[in-house]
């Protein structure tokens, strides 16, 4: 095995964009699982779904970026109606519900996935643009693009929504949702509609996090799976619902996978993120800003 | 008493036709269908008893059966001890998985299990011995003596293995396990203030289990003459355990056996006629309604049924 600082620095620089990245697929499921505890195991399936809508829009000589956004609209709707279906068949009904409502969300992630390889095929898909392909030169380094466009979108995404759950009213109403619901049913206010409305929002952002999907790099239907442990990983550790701690688990993911490519190579790779998530489950299940 | 006779006759049976001149691919698809009624009773025990979501079957599914091929390669163990492996390595693994995250609730445990999987099956790809990646061709031993090919004789050892596991989780539901572990799933809280050592109770499930799963996995590389880690991993093997016992009813041993002949049937008939994406699209499908529309299962809407014509 060979080692040197000007690998490892590599490595670590690499891992943050890889990390911002993270944050950015993860951050829907830190409102939808973290915040209203919604067992949401389709959601990497509903970001890869995003990803070949992008694809589908490109195809159209729509910039992914603009794709992404342009999705998060009906992405939005989507997710209330798959919320107001939870609610109605499963949160509503009490205690049995949840062994029922996590085969459901699994269940939802497989007729996702085949309904993809039915329509798409396996193979793999991606997408053009100026920034896919080429990297900028800084000294020694190379930084692709298309790492630095996932980063920035990450940041704002990570921002803008840390933003909006802590100055508006109706994202004070969602934290709220998350930390007492029968209180916010006594102060008179409707924990449903607020959490149906957040859902919507997770996968809304789920729509743009797809598209970072298929920016970073080519997708195909079964690329959900690796990402149940990327996104769960990262959410349990940022600490439940915690939208800074989401950014900073995904850095941490981001650096230690980058750090495990660099040292033993790409097979071993796809085992950081459930490795990191069984060792958090295991020693600190609250993660590192639970509440 | 009654139990017995038939579980007897029917392991009577299987050997009878495996003996016959039947058509081969019955057997063929009918070991993946046995394997299936293994597999479903084995996640009910924890799953549908204790209400513990295991995604996990794929591990312990794929861990049984490298055992088997390390055995068999190392060794030249015979089939039988390669059983009796898988089942030891997938129980001890089930054992550590539900030290480490059995004090987990609901989707924190389910979560675990996926973990497990990829990890397994990122150290085998990794594992040279047992071919990596690319995977290893295993060349079968003779066949035993009364049948007449390998697949028959596996058949038979499925269905021996499929009655014994629907035996055991019958045993566990009847006797204070399953006392302890329904009290488990109606309320964990409530369990343990009463004196139910819910622990021990969940790491015995769990052990059970991952020891059925890994005994269903072991005679999977001398089925196919080969072993590879992506397949043996599958998620769709997790998917279908799970799907199995909740279309069938989760609260009776007889659910789990139901839903994986259903299913398992649908699913080779799918496989031949249709392709294999569909195959999985049905399991999801299928799932989804049950859980959905008929949340007890075929059991439960067999209840309706009866108490509505009454």
């Amino acid at each position: 095995m060979f080692f040197s600082f000007d690998l490892l620095f590599e490595a670590v620089l690499f891992g943050v964009l890889l990390g911002c990245f993270y944050a950015a697929v993860s951050i829907g499921l830190s409102v939808s699982f973290g915040l209203l505890d919604v067992p949401h195991v389709a959601h990497p399936a509903i970001m890869v779904f995003g990803a070949y809508c992008t694809y589908l829009l490109g195809l159209y000589g729509f910039d992914p970026i603009v794709a992404g956004i342009v999705l998060m609209a009906p992405f939005f709707l989507l997710g209330m109606l798959v919320y107001r279906f939870y609610y109605e068949t499963f949160e509503r009904r009490g205690s049995e519900a949840g062994v029922r409502g996590l085969a459901f969300f699994f269940g939802l992630a497989f007729i996702i996935e085949v309904g993809l390889i039915l329509a798409f095929g396996v193979d793999q898909r991606f997408v053009e643009a100026d920034y896919i392909g080429s990297s900028l030169s800084l000294g020694d380094y190379r930084i692709p693009y298309r790492m630095l466009v996932a980063f920035g979108v990450a940041l704002v995404l990570t921002i803008s929504l840390t933003l909006y759950l802590s100055k508006t009213f109706t994202g004070r109403a969602i934290k709220a949702v998350a930390q007492d619901e029968p209180a916010l049913r006594l102060m008179g206010a409707n924990p449903v509609r607020i959490k149906q409305w957040a859902f919507g929002i997770a996968t809304g952002v789920s729509a743009l996090a797809g598209a970072m999907l298929i920016i970073v790099g080519p997708v195909e239907p079964s690329l959900d799976r690796v990402y149940i442990g990327r996104t769960f990983a990262v959410v349990v550790l940022a600490g439940l619902g915690s939208m800074t701690g989401t950014l900073a688990a995904g850095l941490i993911l981001g650096i230690s996978e980058s750090i495990v490519l660099m040292l033993f190579g790409a097979s071993w790779a796809p085992a950081v993120a459930f490795g990191l998530l069984l060792i958090v489950l295991g020693i600190r299940p609250q993660g590192l800003f639970g509440r | 008493m009654k139990y017995w006779i038939s579980a007897i006759l029917l392991v009577v049976l299987a050997a009878g036709t495996a003996l016959s001149g039947m058509n081969e691919y019955f057997f063929f698809a009918g070991y993946v269908v046995l394997t299936f009624v293994v597999l479903a009773t084995a996640w009910n025990i924890l799953g549908g008893y204790a209400g513990y979501v295991n995604f996990g079957t794929a591990a312990f599914f794929g861990i049984g059966a490298y055992t088997a091929t390390v055995l068999f390669k190392w060794l030249g163990a015979p089939l039988a001890v390669q059983i009796a492996g898988g089942a030891l390595i997938s129980g001890l693994l089930g054992f550590g998985v539900g030290l480490l995250t059995l004090r987990l609730r609901g989707i924190f445990f389910a979560i675990a299990t996926v973990a497990v999987i990829f990890i397994c099956e990122t150290l085998m790809i990794n594992w040279r011995y047992v071919g990596g990646a690319t995977g290893l061709q295993l060349l079968r031993p003779e066949v035993l003596a009364p049948f007449e090919t390998y697949t028959r004789m596996l058949f038979v050892l499925m269905a021996l293995l499929a009655v014994g596991a629907v035996s055991i989780a019958r045993y566990i539901q009847t006797s204070w396990f399953g006392r302890g572990l329904r009290a488990i799933r109606d309320s964990e809280e409530a369990a343990e203030a009463s004196g139910v050592p819910t622990l021990k109770l969940k790491l015995f499930a769990c052990t059970v289990s991952g020891m059925l799963m890994g005994a269903a996995g072991a005679p999977m590389p001398m089925y196919l003459s080969f072993i590879e880690p992506v397949s043996s991993f599958n998620l769709t093997y997790s998917v279908s355990a799970l799907a199995m016992p909740m279309i069938g009813g989760t609260a009776h041993w007889i659910g789990p056996v139901i839903g994986a002949l259903l299913l398992g049937s649908v699913q080779q008939i799918v496989t031949v006629t249709i392709s294999n994406e569909i195959n999985v699209l049905v399991v999801g499908v299928l799932l989804v309604l049950f859980v959905v529309l008929a949340p007890d299962g075929v059991i439960g809407l067999f209840k309706k049924w009866t108490r509505y014509f009454k």
